[in-house]
């Protein structure tokens, strides 16, 4: 009888790590959700947005079941590494500093970055123009390594979100914010509260800092998957799929030179 | 034999060591904001505190009712929320933004951390002042009144420094609580202790050594914060222990009282 039982339970168990692994098969996809227009919540849940729609796209091809796992921005690489998900496509910049902890495919899309202040604003992005000014941004990007470099005596207000950088923007608590262009354009500028404000200066870049684009990271140990994520990117540049994608969202080719 | 360490550390320590050391300074900064944070809101809580109490355990229902409104609010509603209705809230309207508190107090993040945080210890603070006035042991008060104390001496001479006293260790909870929940601070961008974690795991990717170098420092201050209370205690309720047995051993003493 007892006998009986430990088998019952040992079966029991076999079934459950057995339907566990066949549950790995399902990539799980790290996102971020607060990054108009590459990823954004609607007000029922779902996600949407660039990155999303490429991440999908990406999974059609490689033929695999994917599921979003949505992730704060400051936890998205420790996430990754404790196996909460697959990999990351959330517009993460391939860094040499991120390239530590992760490896990255070849990039998805590259934008260059710039700063938004108050239209007819008397602020110059000299060295000398932002000492002393509040610069708002996120939170462990490649924005925050940039202005760090460049702008040692600019005083830098983090966020964790891009969207509460463009709020405090909107009323005042930051002389300025930098972050990628196309996100500040789309999830700002063209919006009603941001109708005051506009860019200044031109493109800025530092390689050490922006990297060569946006790719997918991956556990260091998932070779395989890397591979499999770089031909599905080819694949969808070359069947038309990415060009599609990118018109839903832009006027311009995102993926850059 | 600097180099040398470092080269040990490199290679053999679980976490980046050499990391942690070369932003010390920064968590000490943090942990200077984080002190200043809690302290000022416990002082102006307090001070907000004790007439609520006193009102909380009066029984004027005129004035009772909107202190318990009060306090049933802050205690209610977590302080995330509280704090982020002063700073992304108050925000959202034009005339709060033209008013003279926008520029000096409530644009800055510092001082909406600070009002938020002082009301909701005033609020647990209140309540709390309320249950010790309210426990006082009525002899004393009677022996007061026999002595010709008026209300107002009563009050000031017999039953708020008893009632302090004996509020004393439920207090030294929440003085660690607010500590603790001043890490709200970080969430508006203020570079406090946990702040400065969440700077290191931004910058390097490494959540471990930042998070880890924070605890730790909050554990430093938890420790010097209870070690204070305890021997504040020892002086304060001195008369609640039996007296002899506390001069020669206060466990003891203690342990003997409740038999």
């Amino acid at each position: 009888m007892k006998f009986n039982k430990i088998l019952t339970t040992l079966g029991l168990a076999v079934l459950v790590l057995g339907a566990s692994s066949v549950q790995a098969a399902e990539l799980r996809i790290g996102v971020e959700g607060a990054y108009p227009p590459f990823s954004w919540k609607e007000s029922d849940g779902t996600l949407k947005g660039f990155d999303i729609d490429i991440a999908e796209a990406l999974c059609a091809q490689m033929k695999r079941k994917c599921t979003m796992v949505e992730q704060d921005w400051d936890g998205m690489i420790p996430a990754l590494l404790a196996k909460k998900y697959d990999a990351i496509v959330a517009s993460m910049s391939i860094t040499e500093e991120r390239k530590k902890r992760v490896d990255f495919t070849d990039k998805y899309y590259n934008t260059p970055a710039k700063f938004v202040a108050k239209k007819g604003t008397s602020l110059n992005i000299s060295k000398a123009g932002l000492k002393g000014k509040r610069i708002g941004l996120q939170r462990g990007t490649t924005h925050q390594c940039f202005m760090e470099k460049h702008y040692p005596d600019a005083e830098l207000v983090l966020y964790a979100t891009q969207e509460e950088v463009f709020q405090d923007l909107a009323i005042g608590r930051i002389d300025a914010q930098f972050s990628d262009s196309i996100a500040a354009d789309d999830g700002f500028l063209k919006t009603d509260a941001g109708k005051d404000f506009a860019f200044i200066g031109g493109d800025q870049h530092d390689m050490e800092c922006h990297g060569e684009g946006a790719g997918i990271a991956v556990r260091k140990s998932d070779n395989k998957l890397r591979e499999e994520f770089n031909a599905a990117i080819k694949a969808i540049r070359a069947n038309g799929v990415y060009q599609k994608i990118n018109a839903k969202y832009f006027e311009f080719d995102v993926f850059g030179g | 034999m600097g180099d040398a360490i470092i080269a040990f550390l490199d290679t053999w320590s679980p976490i980046d060591l050499v990391l942690i050391a070369q932003n010390f300074d920064r968590f000490l900064l943090g942990a200077w904001v984080t002190l200043q944070l809690t302290f000022l809101s416990l002082v102006v809580g307090g001070c907000i505190a004790v007439p609520l109490a006193i009102i909380r355990a009066g029984n004027n229902p005129l004035l009772n009712a909107p202190v318990w409104a009060f306090t049933y609010t802050f205690r209610g509603t977590p302080l995330l929320v509280q704090t982020y209705l002063f700073y992304y809230g108050l925000g959202q309207f034009e005339w709060i933004r033209e008013s003279f508190a926008w520029g000096p107090v409530l644009s800055q993040a510092w001082w909406c951390a600070l009002i938020a945080f002082s009301l909701n210890t005033a609020a647990y603070t209140t309540e709390l002042l309320r249950g010790a006035i309210e426990s006082t042991n009525r002899g004393e008060v009677e022996a007061a009144k026999a002595c010709g104390f008026s209300k107002r001496m009563r009050l000031k001479r017999i039953v708020l420094p008893s009632a302090f006293r004996r509020a004393l260790p439920a207090y030294s909870n929440e003085v660690i609580f607010m500590l603790h929940g001043s890490v709200v601070a970080s969430t508006i961008t203020i570079q406090d202790l946990l702040g400065v974690g969440r700077w290191l795991n931004g910058r390097y990717y490494l959540a471990y050594e930042g998070f880890i170098t924070a605890a730790v420092l909050y554990l430093v201050i938890v420790l010097v914060i209870s070690r204070g209370f305890r021997m504040w205690e020892k002086n304060w309720l001195q008369h609640l222990y039996p007296h002899d047995a506390v001069k020669t051993n206060p466990k003891k003493g203690l342990a003997n009282f409740r038999i």
